[in-house]
């Protein structure tokens, strides 16, 4: 099935409470999927279309402060307009996935694949000091089984995950294991709204606080979450990367195209590996700069126009060369071009 | 101090006519003199309390001169983003039917920045309750020109007056919301005299029972006054209100629902 599909059917088995979403290319086979799966009838899941992605992320908000499982999808322009509800929700700590099926940029772009929105993925995003945990999928198998892990860790740390994907592994086809039908949670988190009984205290879901001694306190409890989660929930692939000289560093598609690149540079001798990252944020820094006690370099390929790059080169920290090579405007690059660029800078 | 031990000795249970409503939180109020959130604050909470949905409410604040309302009312809250709150509460709704779900917004927040969020909420006809108060003017900012200010009504961006030709004309929200299917209740009431009071609580009162029957939304808009940013006393603000916000703006039910009166669900018919 298609990645897309499968995120949609990982979604309802996933006991997932509600999907609110708005239609854009190259992912609204999400939105079409659950619509037909009537999964309403299936576990009681609320899937409906909203007038527009600022209205579907703001729904997002609704349901995730009532601690309902909720998610949306979108691709990146309508990921910008989801921005603002996405800040509030990181700022009122709500635990939600948020799917974005990448597509080149700026602007409307094209509706090709690309890996242009990791700063906007990666660095918040919107206004304001937070971070979303971004898993980055480089196959329909892994974007069914993220929609799980990211419902685990968005309840764990009461933070927006996005699954952050692009329009090739959205809209490919491949074999995929579902996960049998769990049942929708029945437990509702204290934090929750759900109108206050004489028992307790009213709960106030808000990113308000006019006082700004609070708010810095907030903040600072924000960066420990963050820390936590850079502890914690670091997730990568290393592949060849034993004996490796040349380390190329990439998620997604881009970690497919390299797949292949090792095998081809290796045919020439050229010891290369990868280090596919699995979390974006938080970022396999440590296990980089590890690696770069002993590799000779380092490639960050990404389609876009180097944006990953600089994550890595913090991680090394000058230690090693680190290069950027990628192809823009939704084209996929070769593992041939990969190889020919690691040639080129040995 | 006869007249000190007089009414210590009026001060007795049986003499307490008028009290807090148990749904207000007693956290002052941070309205200015003479302004009308707190009375609308103050029946919504003696609905709420009235009806006995404390424990089954849930509310939507906004952005705007009322978006501290959920230090206010006693009951679980969900803070929104500058007109979003319809979004919001339609998710609330269809997660949690059983709840009842308000939301209370401003005119730049409703017929502004959230004009697509009421609308389509509207559409769908989600079951909830939208408040609306229509001061003509953006408040907690400074008196900027709201979407509702009148022609020729001077604010902070129109301080020549409003010149309908370059800023638009006022958006009768209410009136549009009406004309959708999705909607079952749609009223305009004010708070500025008791009688009005009385009216606007009953109207309230009306939409929290008419949620049971889900049957659609209910949108009750309050025509207010903003002494501060209309630069009048509260006494002033209210018979400005009366002569100028009224004509354009008249109170009465726009749409009430069809079994309860027939004629009038077809043919709006205006009254005070």
């Amino acid at each position: 099935m298609k990645g897309n599909e499968a995120v949609a059917e990982a979604a309802i088995r996933a006991g997932a409470d509600g999907y609110f979403g708005y239609p854009i290319t190259p992912q609204s086979e999400i939105l079409e999927y659950l619509m037909e799966a009537k999964p309403h009838e299936r576990t009681g899941m609320v899937v409906l279309q909203a007038e527009s992605e600022v209205a579907a992320i703001n729904m997002v908000y609704g349901g995730a402060a009532c601690g309902k499982k909720v998610m949306t999808s979108s691709s990146s322009p309508g990921i910008s307009l989801k921005q603002e509800g996405i800040t509030y929700i990181a700022g009122a700590e709500l635990p939600c996935l948020i799917v974005n099926v990448v597509r080149g940029g700026p602007g409307l772009g094209t509706i090709q694949p690309a890996q242009s929105d990791y700063f906007q993925a990666t660095k918040g995003g919107g206004h304001g000091d937070y971070h979303l945990i971004v898993l980055a999928p480089s196959s329909v198998q892994e974007m069914a089984d993220f929609v799980e892990l990211s419902f685990e860790l968005a309840f764990k740390y009461r933070n927006p995950v996005m699954m952050l994907s692009d329009g090739a592994i959205g809209q490919m086809m491949e074999k995929v294991w579902l996960k049998p039908q769990k049942e929708r949670s029945k437990t509702v988190p204290e934090w929750a709204t759900t109108g206050k009984p004489p028992t307790r205290e009213r709960v106030i879901i808000t990113s308000l606080d006019l006082d700004p001694h609070r708010q810095e306190k907030f903040n600072e409890k924000l960066v420990s979450k963050y820390n936590e989660i850079r502890e914690k929930e670091v997730r990568f692939e290393e592949l060849s990367c034993e004996d490796a000289e040349y380390i190329f560093v990439a998620y997604g598609t881009s970690a497919r195209v390299c797949m292949k690149a090792i095998q081809l540079a290796r045919a020439q001798g050229i010891k290369a590996g990868l280090l596919r990252p699995i979390t974006l944020f938080p970022f396999p820094s440590k296990r980089l700069n590890e690696l770069s006690g002993r590799a000779r370099m380092m490639v960050s390929v990404e389609m876009s126009a180097g944006q990953m790059v600089e994550d890595v080169m913090l991680s090394v920290n000058g230690r090693i060369p680190v290069y950027h090579f990628g192809r823009m405007g939704g084209i996929v690059t070769t593992p041939e071009e990969v190889v020919d660029f690691l040639k080129s800078k040995i | 101090m006869s007249q000190a031990t007089g009414i210590k000795e009026i001060i007795k249970p049986e003499n307490l006519v008028y009290k807090k409503t148990k749904v207000m939180t007693g956290k002052v109020l941070s309205y200015c003199p003479g302004c009308g959130h707190g009375t609308t604050h103050r029946i919504l909470a003696e609905v709420i309390d009235e009806e006995g949905l404390q424990s089954e409410t849930i509310g939507v604040s906004p952005v705007g001169c009322s978006v501290l309302l959920y230090e206010f009312l006693d009951i679980d809250w969900q803070e929104a983003a500058h007109g979003r709150a319809p979004a919001l509460a339609t998710a609330i709704k269809r997660l949690l039917p059983e709840k009842f779900v308000f939301t209370y917004q401003g005119d730049g927040d409703l017929a502004a920045i959230g004009t697509a969020e009421t609308i389509h909420a509207c559409n769908r006809g989600e079951n909830i309750m939208i408040i609306f108060i229509n001061n003509g003017i953006y408040g907690m900012t400074g008196g900027q020109m709201a979407p509702t200010t009148l022609p020729g009504m001077k604010s902070s961006t129109s301080p020549y007056g409003r010149d309908v030709k370059m800023m638009g004309n006022p958006l009768k929200m209410t009136d549009i919301v009406a004309t959708l299917p999705g909607t079952y209740y749609v009223t305009r009431q004010s708070v500025h005299t008791p009688a009005n009071v009385k009216k606007a609580k009953k109207a309230i009162r009306k939409a929290v029972q008419y949620q049971k029957l889900n049957r659609g939304t209910c949108f009750i808009e309050i025509v207010s006054n903003c002494p501060s940013g209309w630069k009048m006393t509260p006494v002033e603000s209210n018979k400005w209100m009366e002569a100028n916000m009224f004509p354009y703006y008249p109170l009465g039910d726009l749409k009430v629902p069809a079994e309860e009166n027939p004629q009038k669900q077809t043919n709006p018919e205006k009254n005070d």
